[in-house]
């Protein structure tokens, strides 16, 4: 694609800024969570070992931090055609406030926080942050992803 | 489980231990798997080819846990981790081993936490800082 010179207008980063996904819920597994640790190799014994993690102040096992994203919450919709079909992680931020524990029921939703565009290395490129909440089954939040995204 | 450390204890410019990971192509495959994350430039190397990239490239979010795995580890069993951030800035390939690293920036009590702010990031064998990124977490006092 040859790309051109811009293709945001302040109009349309107003339709966008504030879009929600769809809801998605999951239970969160005892297994699910073991194969995440195991994925990224972390031996810790509360991602790990069930009953090591019930002697720790936890009482059983936990999620490791970055566990959330296996919720595989959508992306919120553009109010438009995107035509800048690369994707590119740029980079996430997490705030953390509740252990997420095998047995909780988690919803997330995701939100367009931000968008704008630059010119980079491969040609124009759009922006957009989106804010994933996590909820758990008490509605308390327990963790917050503030995710870059980049589409080029 | 490791030995605890306590917020008394740490001192601003401090080093995190580091952790060394040997990312693979099956680490890869475990990892799409494991967070549902099927994108294929991790792991279908002429789909990565026809997306200007050499070779497949690591997850950026699993390079978000590598980093997460750095600092859960030093903080211990009764540490708690606050805010976890790293920003994409280099790509990984499998098969080149990265190391996680990091350092004490600040040391500080607020609202009644016993609060250590570190740099963090991920590193090539050449120096090349790829994933640069920053942890809040509280500690226990002794």
């Amino acid at each position: 694609m040859t790309t051109p010179a811009s293709f945001l207008t302040e109009e349309m980063c107003q339709q966008a800024i504030g879009q929600k996904s769809a809801a998605r819920t999951i239970d969160v597994e005892k297994g699910a969570i073991i194969k995440f640790a195991q994925a990224i190799e972390d031996d810790n014994p509360v991602f790990n070992d069930d009953m090591a993690a019930r002697e720790s102040r936890y009482g059983g096992i936990i999620a490791p931090p970055t566990f959330l994203r296996s919720v595989g919450v959508d992306r919120p919709t553009y109010p438009f055609d995107m035509p800048f079909t690369r994707l590119l992680d740029g980079g996430s931020e997490w705030e953390y406030f509740h252990p997420v524990r095998a047995g909780d029921r988690i919803t997330a939703v995701s939100e367009i926080a931000d968008i704008n565009e630059r010119t980079g290395r491969m040609g124009l490129m759009i922006i957009t942050s989106i804010v994933v909440t996590y909820r758990n089954q008490f509605n308390q939040v327990v963790a917050t992803q503030t995710s870059t995204s980049i589409r080029y | 489980m490791a030995e605890q450390i306590y917020w008394d204890d740490v001192k601003e410019g401090a080093e995190l231990p580091p952790l060394v990971k040997n990312p693979t192509t099956q680490q890869l495959v475990m990892y799409a798997g494991a967070s549902g994350d099927y994108y294929q430039i991790h792991y279908d190397k002429d789909f990565a080819k026809n997306n200007d990239l050499e070779n497949v490239i690591l997850h950026g979010a699993l390079k978000n846990a590598f980093l997460g795995h750095l600092v859960t580890k030093w903080m211990g069993e009764q540490g708690d981790l606050k805010r976890l951030a790293c920003q994409y800035r280099g790509m990984d390939i499998p098969g080149t081993p990265v190391t996680a690293k990091g350092l004490v920036t600040r040391k500080y009590q607020e609202q009644g936490a016993n609060l250590v702010d570190c740099e963090i990031w991920l590193e090539k064998q050449d120096g090349e800082k790829t994933t640069p990124g920053s942890a809040t977490v509280a500690l226990p006092l002794r």
